[in-house]
């Protein structure tokens, strides 16, 4: 039961508080914002695969006239097994620390190797190929099943996971969960399919390249300046990296121009400190767009193999599957999430799932929106329809026989709560797209998808301000409208009109700690933080309002923005005004660890048709259903809907990192790695179901991780509906259509 | 003996406003705006011109401001995000992308805000297919492009019924 049941402005649509600043050019991101006596800062990379580093001389950079700094991976801490963060942020320092600057020994193409700062662009670039490095260039393997093969170059030979401890090999993590007893449960099954299929490594495209600007005093106190989902993960991961004192290090997140998972972790940020302390003077660093891609974690490619068993009835019985993650050169985690949600959509009482990462010459994999779960599910939910044809059944009812609702378990054992799974497959079938005739050659997929969602730690304070205004400050950088659904949730609370709610990101110093803007946990957890300090607001209002009329404290109540008692009543702004007078400065502040978390699922229709003279995929037709709990702000929750299905279609028709055989990225730029464009789409119809999480006061549940789930099965369905032949390999460009429609 | 900067003198209308500035003979006109005259909106998400997010108005047409020379704007206007709004008052672009909701992050914005006053100069009643591939230059990755279009259609008519 949530605590409130009907709402007076959540739900409603109000122009979002930071918009002004967004529209008119005035908001400032990561590269937008210039320090006083700045100079900058330039990454020296590899253009080698794999290589030790056999020397690097920046003695002639260094001696260049306005060439301040210069450092090496020697001026970072040597990383021993330490872990740090939790969730989605949790990674070893021996994982991040290459990830910012390499140390004697080079696993991917553009690994940094040294940084320089100069009092110019242009001079920290020319000062950067003055860097001398020399290499011993070792053989780079950046396929997987190559990787994994007895005479493969070892990445490290250092690492060995649970349970293979004799020979290094290139196997980064191995993972396998068994629920029930699959093995018979195939046995006893009428039908079964097996099949496999792969998705290839992808970037999160975010639009603003990764930019800082760091100052260190002479006390060694530092301020920097980043586009980040996270500054307190930037302040951890800094201090970690570089050994300054966590305490030292104030961050203040900047406007974020997309992160999708990517914006987690820390490129320059440690860079540009060491950098500024050496030289003095304040350091920017902005990354080049093919850095981005060549240099900054993409999103696992992966190779699952899923077998599913099922009765004649429509029963699914067993399932059993087996993911392959490409990790990169360091440990990414990619495995775990495979192997413990695959079949979190269905109910299953014995399945068997198994993850593994591979480590390959390439960059460390990062969090891309559901991290490694649309790899898995791209086979899972293929399977799950290649099944249903076999039975002669529809998709949709396939999917409500045996789709998880209340009490079900999937592989981590905890039974959900309430969830809404189920609805969305309802308004799924009785959609006027599903319920319409498929357009001659065109086909029709469909497919679902869960997500996890985060909780982790959240803080918000709120000052009351003289007039009845309020800042509310919390310290969760704003990727895509959380400062309204801020606002929103506060104006509910408090009664008093949106537009006086002040919704502000703040400093590190300036709010308590606040996990990163991932895990599609802001609105929640964020949210939650909001609403606590908001009611704590609202108490103490009531409190003062006791103690002027004389009575009572629990006889008054808040209602419209003031306190009643009888025929009295003081305003929030009277309140505001006298507060000084009344016991002072009226200011709260709420932290948590969320535990309300919800899991998230969605449910996607897509209409595909295949130009059988040039293998273009056009999306004609696509609707994205969801349950979002509570939409506190439908606009923002429709548009996370849009954008993740979006880049499901950009993965599942185009997107695809190219490596040539000496390990070099062949597409670094958005012209050759072609992320979908306007006139790539339809309208993406967003049909909000809300099934409230009863962990949270308002119902919330995360909504922004789901929809990138669901595309590549309902497209990859859509495309064979469209052209009679079987896809299980994505992407879905020309060139592959082609070659199969030629081939059939 | 300083070594020589190299620098070029360009003067320039910018935002309506007769103005200088030094620049390398390689600096791009992007740079310039943002790094010299500290008009930040407009954003290089790529410097190639295949993300858009540095669009401006070159003499009344659409470029890309990242694949200009700073010093091929002499004696020409250049318009920027920040000389879109009159004043206080936004454009019809800007007040849809608000009210629909078009923008996430925000890093295409200042773009998909220049790119959509030059179509609605060009075509007061675009269909929506018109203004997909007007647009077909500025990349989003947060919106899938929905409420842009919406917005961009919708400013459309409500500038047409201005003009009525």
């Amino acid at each position: 039961m949530n605590a409130y049941q009907e709402f007076k402005i959540i739900g409603s649509r109000p122009i979002r508080p930071d918009g002004l600043d967004k529209v008119t050019g005035r908001a400032r991101y990561g590269a937008d914002l210039s320090m006083q006596g700045q100079i900058y800062g330039h990454v020296v990379r590899s253009p080698y695969a794999h290589a030790v580093v056999q020397s690097i001389d920046c003695s002639k950079a260094l001696a260049m006239e306005g060439v301040l700094a210069v450092m090496t991976g020697d001026d970072l801490v040597k990383p021993g097994n330490e872990m740090l963060g939790s969730g989605e942020g949790a990674m070893a320092l021996k994982d991040l620390v290459p990830m910012v600057m390499s140390q004697g020994k080079v696993l991917f193409h553009s690994q940094a190797v040294a940084a320089v700062a100069a009092t110019t662009p242009e001079l920290a670039a020319e000062a950067a190929r003055a860097v001398e490095v020399t290499y011993e260039v070792l053989p780079a393997v950046t396929d997987v099943h190559k990787a994994l093969a007895k005479d493969a170059p070892i990445l490290h030979d250092d690492r060995f996971p649970d349970g293979y401890p004799e020979e290094p090999t290139n196997l980064a993590t191995h993972i396998s969960l068994t629920v029930g007893d699959p093995d018979a449960a195939f046995e006893r099954a009428e039908v079964v399919v097996e099949q496999t299929y792969s998705v290839p490594m992808c970037h999160q495209g975010y639009i603003e390249p990764h930019a800082c600007v760091a100052r260190v005093d002479a006390a060694g106190r530092v301020d920097l300046w980043c586009c980040t989902q996270g500054h307190f993960a930037v302040r951890h991961y800094t201090s970690a990296v570089t050994g300054m004192d966590m305490g030292k290090i104030k961050v203040t997140a900047s406007e974020i121009g997309g992160g999708f998972g990517g914006k987690t972790t820390v490129y320059l940020e440690p860079l540009a400190v060491v950098l500024a302390q050496r030289a003095g003077r304040p350091v920017k660093m902005v990354m080049d767009r093919g850095d981005v891609f060549r240099a900054t974690g993409p999103a696992p490619g992966a190779e699952t193999r899923v077998k599913l068993g099922a009765m004649r009835d429509g029963t699914l019985v067993a399932a059993d599957v087996e993911c392959l993650m490409d990790s990169g050169a360091y440990n990414g985690n990619p495995a775990g999430i495979p192997a413990f949600m695959a079949t979190a959509c269905y109910k299953l009482t014995d399945a068997r799932s198994t993850g593994r990462s591979v480590y390959t010459n390439k960059p460390k994999i990062h969090a891309y929106r559901a991290p490694s779960i649309p790899q898995v599910t791209l086979g899972f939910e293929l399977a799950i329809t290649e099944l249903a044809a076999e039975l002669g059944m529809d998709p949709i009812d396939f999917r409500l026989m045996n789709a998880v609702e209340e009490g079900d378990a999937n592989m981590m054992g905890a039974p959900y709560k309430r969830i809404g799974l189920r609805e969305c497959l309802e308004v799924a079938r009785n959609h006027a797209h599903y319920q319409s005739e498929v357009a001659e050659g065109a086909g029709r997929g469909v497919a679902m998808g869960y997500w996890i969602n985060a909780g982790m730690q959240s803080s918000a304070t709120l000052n009351v301000i003289a007039d009845g205004h309020v800042a509310v400050l919390t310290g969760s950088p704003d990727i895509g409208g959380s400062r309204a659904s801020m606002a929103l949730m506060a104006s509910e609370v408090l009664g008093i009109p949106f537009e006086h709610i002040h919704p502000q990101v703040v400093a590190t110093d300036a709010v308590g700690h606040t996990d990163l803007t991932g895990g599609s946990r802001t609105t929640l957890a964020t949210g939650q933080a909001v609403i606590q300090a908001a009611e704590q607001c609202v108490a103490e209002m009531c409190r003062r309002a006791a103690v002027e009329w004389d009575v009572e404290p629990g006889v008054v109540a808040w209602s419209q923005g003031a306190a009643h008692y009888g025929d009295q009543s003081l305003t929030f702004e009277e309140l505001a005004a006298r507060a000084g007078a009344m016991g002072g400065p009226l200011t709260f502040s709420s932290s948590l660890t969320a535990t309300s978390t919800a899991p998230g699922f969605g449910v996607h229709i897509c209409d595909a048709e295949v130009d059988k003279e040039t293998g273009r995929t056009t999306i004609t037709r696509y609707t994205a259903i969801q349950d979002a709990g509570k939409a506190i702000h439908p606009d923002y929750v429709e548009g996370q809907m849009q954008g993740g299905a979006v880049q499901g279609i950009g993965w599942a028709l185009n997107e695809e990192y190219l490596y040539n055989e000496e390990g070099v990225l062949e597409n670094p730029g958005f012209l050759d790695y072609r992320i979908p464009v306007a006139s790539d789409l339809p309208f993406i119809d967003a049909v909000i179901v809300e099934v409230a999480n009863p962990l949270h006061p308002f119902g919330v549940k995360g909504v922004g991780e789901v929809p990138i789930v669901p595309p590549m099965p309902a497209i990859a369905e859509a495309v064979y509906q469209s052209t009679g032949v079987r896809f299980r390999d994505l992407p879905l460009n020309p060139p592959k259509i082609m070659a199969a429609l030629a081939k059939s | 003996m300083n070594k020589p900067l190299n620098k070029m003198a360009v003067q320039a209308t910018i935002n309506g406003e007769n103005t200088a500035f030094l620049c390398s003979p390689g600096q791009v006109l992007a740079e310039v705006l943002r790094d010299e005259l500290e008009l930040i909106g407009t954003k290089i998400g790529c410097n190639t011109g295949d993300c858009g997010a540095c669009s401006v108005l070159l003499d009344n047409r659409l470029v890309c401001s990242c694949l200009v020379l700073a010093a091929e704007v002499e004696g020409k206007s250049v318009q920027t995000v920040e000389g879109v709004a009159n004043g206080g008052e936004l454009h019809p672009v800007q007040q849809k992308l608000l009210e629909h909701g078009g923008l996430q992050c925000g890093i295409c914005t200042p773009g998909v805000v220049i790119a959509a006053k030059a179509l609605l100069e060009h075509n007061s009643d675009p269909t929506e297919e018109q203004a997909r591939y007007w647009l077909a230059g500025n990349l989003c990755r947060c919106t899938g492009y929905d409420k842009i279009i919406r917005a961009v259609l919708d400013a459309a008519k409500t500038m047409r019924e201005e003009a009525a």
